[in-house]
């Protein structure tokens, strides 16, 4: 990404500066503590560039909203935090099985309920992976600064784009506050993916077939192909079929895209990970506190690495173990009672120990916490 | 089927799933009639739908169709609506998922006076779990979870979108089909937030229990309980208990919401490019 500048901005700006290069042009929301910003600031931007904002009834309005905007061909988004993540979940389960491209923003708070509504968390986590009912395909991504919040945010729209399937953008209330300065994209010179449209005519269209990639073609309401979309389980035509044959294959397509396209979502960061023998997991706003008390520890000698998250899901298994060949333990420092970590001790099996450090008072990691549980596993 | 109405089908996806003496087709066929004679284009139109037995209905019509999650047809609608505001935009809907589960998105649908026409399939009941009470089921009318008659107190639907501010408000019944699909087009016609309420026959999971076996006695309920708004304006609340008022509530013009939007798009754009 070429730059053209920087700004010292939010990271609740600086999701709305680089959903507007992403494309994005239509927002629905819902007024809430951390993520208001989002809409604020989009109420005037969006207009400036011929989108469309509207604020909703409710979160569940918000999310049928932007995913209707998107079946017309309009890249959507909708932001919130915990307590609206709860209500999106209905129809964010329809973007998944109808393939919809969208993104939502989830600016994590401390829960569960109201919980304290202006203190960070990484409470979400699983809800962001098993939020709506059903197996079903989702990606999302947790960045772990503002100015890679900026990048995190052009790649969830182009992931969503690429696969036709909705992207989850979990930030926390320190991300979505703190100020820090970013580099601005050259809208020119950033990489925008947008979904791939019909290759043949409206008579031979099928909206739901399978082209070789997985990920099929997608019309938009007005375009001339009349199509049905549907939350029923249905065939490539679009239309409902209850069958188990049609059930099986399309639930394989809908799951096996996301495994066939690992490259498009996959974002992880290793450091000093080949000889280490204590390794961090890392993903958002602790992993600041945690590289802190990595180079302390690394400066009297430890060898500790860090292996960082930025793609939560689907969880990136095969380059954590390889991240973790070496290490003897496995620390996930996070602001929940170990969610992450469950699906690290079932990558890691019985051989690794995993360990958490762990935050649920609403406040955030001290380096130090961080470094004496270092200590602990290190000398342990 | 009227062969001119054939052509909205797609009739490689009938018969439908509806049951023998449903009124949806009666529903349906004056939706089409009534946008036949508009002359709306089909890839122009778009049907949103929510879930229940009419809920269904899109998916036989050849447009541009979106069949949702319960209740929330109008949120979609608006998302698509604001996305590309030269789009007919249509929700077929139901009693249940209108007015109970729906019911908040109606209210501010109506509110914005959004250019969408709703059309309400009131059965009085929920048809397509088998029979339970919805708002808009009689007191004391009976059904499976109401097996000793229903204690709640019914509203009146329209009342409710008159209130939260639709520029055209009618009823009609599948009893009184010309009507119908006049209140429809006119519908159809108005800029802003239209709301048709259309009173039709469930005689399986409602009539069946409430006295009125066949479709052709459900028929007869909707001819003998139906007061033209004329009429009903000079009769007392008392007379019209059990009845029920048909006609058109309201027909105004307000400002319509993707106009309003539209402008302020006009009169805010800059040249600030998407950076």
């Amino acid at each position: 990404m070429s730059e053209s500048g920087r700004r010292l901005m939010q990271g609740n700006e600086a999701v709305v500066e680089a959903s507007l290069v992403a494309g994005c042009r239509f927002f629905a929301g819902y007024p809430i503590t951390p993520s208001t910003e989002i809409a604020e600031l989009l109420a005037s931007r969006l207009p400036q560039v011929g989108g469309r904002f509207i604020q909703m009834e409710d979160e569940i309005a918000s999310m049928g909203a932007a995913i209707g905007a998107s079946l017309a061909g309009t890249k959507a988004m909708t932001a919130t935090s915990g307590p609206g993540f709860s209500l999106k979940q209905e129809n964010l389960g329809f973007a998944a099985l109808t393939e919809v491209p969208v993104v939502v923003v989830d600016v994590q708070r401390m829960g569960p309920s109201t919980g304290m509504p202006t203190a960070p968390s990484q409470g979400d986590i699983m809800q962001a992976r098993w939020g709506t009912h059903g197996d079903h395909p989702i990606v999302a991504l947790c960045p772990a600064s503002v100015g890679e919040t900026y990048a995190a945010t052009i790649r969830a729209f182009n992931i969503s784009e690429a696969l036709r399937v909705p992207v989850v953008l979990l930030l926390d209330e320190v991300i979505g506050h703190m100020r820090e300065g970013v580099a601005m994209a050259d809208a020119q010179n950033v990489e925008i993916i947008d979904r791939k449209g019909p290759s043949v005519s409206p008579s031979e269209f099928l909206p739901y077939a399978d082209d070789g990639t997985m990920v099929p073609e997608m019309a938009a309401f007005g375009e001339g192909y009349r199509h049905h979309v549907t939350g029923l389980f249905h065939d490539e035509t679009g239309f409902p079929d209850m069958s188990a044959a049609v059930a099986k294959s399309l639930m394989q397509r809908i799951m096996g895209k996301l495994d066939a396209h690992r490259h498009v979502y996959e974002w992880t960061e290793a450091r000093d990970t080949e000889e280490a023998e204590v390794l961090l997991v890392t993903f958002g706003s602790p992993a600041q506190a945690a590289r802190s008390a990595i180079n302390r520890a690394q400066r009297e000698g430890m060898k500790v690495g860090e292996f960082r998250l930025i793609t939560l899901w689907p969880f990136p298994e095969k380059a954590l173990r390889e991240a973790a060949t070496g290490a003897r333990a496995v620390i996930v420092p996070e602001m929940n009672l170990g969610q992450l970590r469950l699906e690290v001790e079932r990558v890691m099996g019985c051989a690794t120990p995993v360990y958490g450090i762990n935050r649920t008072d609403g406040d955030i990691f001290k380096p130090d916490e961080i470094y004496q549980g270092i200590v602990e596993v290190y000398s342990g | 089927m009227n062969t001119h109405l054939r052509k909205y089908f797609r009739q490689e996806h009938l018969p439908h799933i509806w049951c023998p003496g449903c009124g949806n087709g009666i529903v349906t066929a004056a939706i089409l009639r009534a946008l036949d004679r508009l002359g709306w284009e089909k890839d122009r139109t778009v049907f949103v739908s929510g879930i229940g037995c009419s809920s269904r209905a899109p998916g036989y019509l050849d447009f541009n169709t979106l069949h949702t999650t319960h209740g929330r047809a109008l949120v979609f609608a608006t998302g698509v609506k604001v996305a590309h505001p030269n789009l007919n935009v249509v929700v077929i809907t139901g009693d249940g998922d209108a007015s109970a589960i729906g019911g908040n998105h109606l209210i501010h649908a109506a509110r914005r006076n959004i250019d969408i026409t709703t059309i309400c399939f009131n059965n009085s009941i929920y048809g397509m779990t088998g029979g339970q009470y919805s708002p808009l089921s009689p007191t004391d009318s009976v059904a499976s979870t109401a097996p000793f008659g229903n204690t709640d107190r019914s509203f009146d639907l329209c009342r409710l979108v008159e209130a939260a501010g639709a520029s055209y408000v009618a009823r009609g019944t599948t009893y009184h089909v010309t009507p119908l699909t006049k209140l429809i087009e006119r519908g159809f016609e108005k800029r802003g937030f239209s709301f048709v309420e259309a009173i039709t026959a469930c005689p399986v999971y409602f009539g069946r229990r409430n006295k009125m076996r066949t479709p052709v006695e459900m028929l007869e309920w909707q001819k003998d309980a139906a007061v033209p708004i004329t009429r009903a304006q000079k009769m007392d609340p008392e007379e019209l208990a059990g009845k029920f008022v048909i006609g058109t509530f309201v027909d105004i013009d307000m400002p319509e919401y993707t106009e309003s939007y539209e402008r302020l798009l006009r009169e805010h754009a800059s040249d600030r490019g998407g950076g």
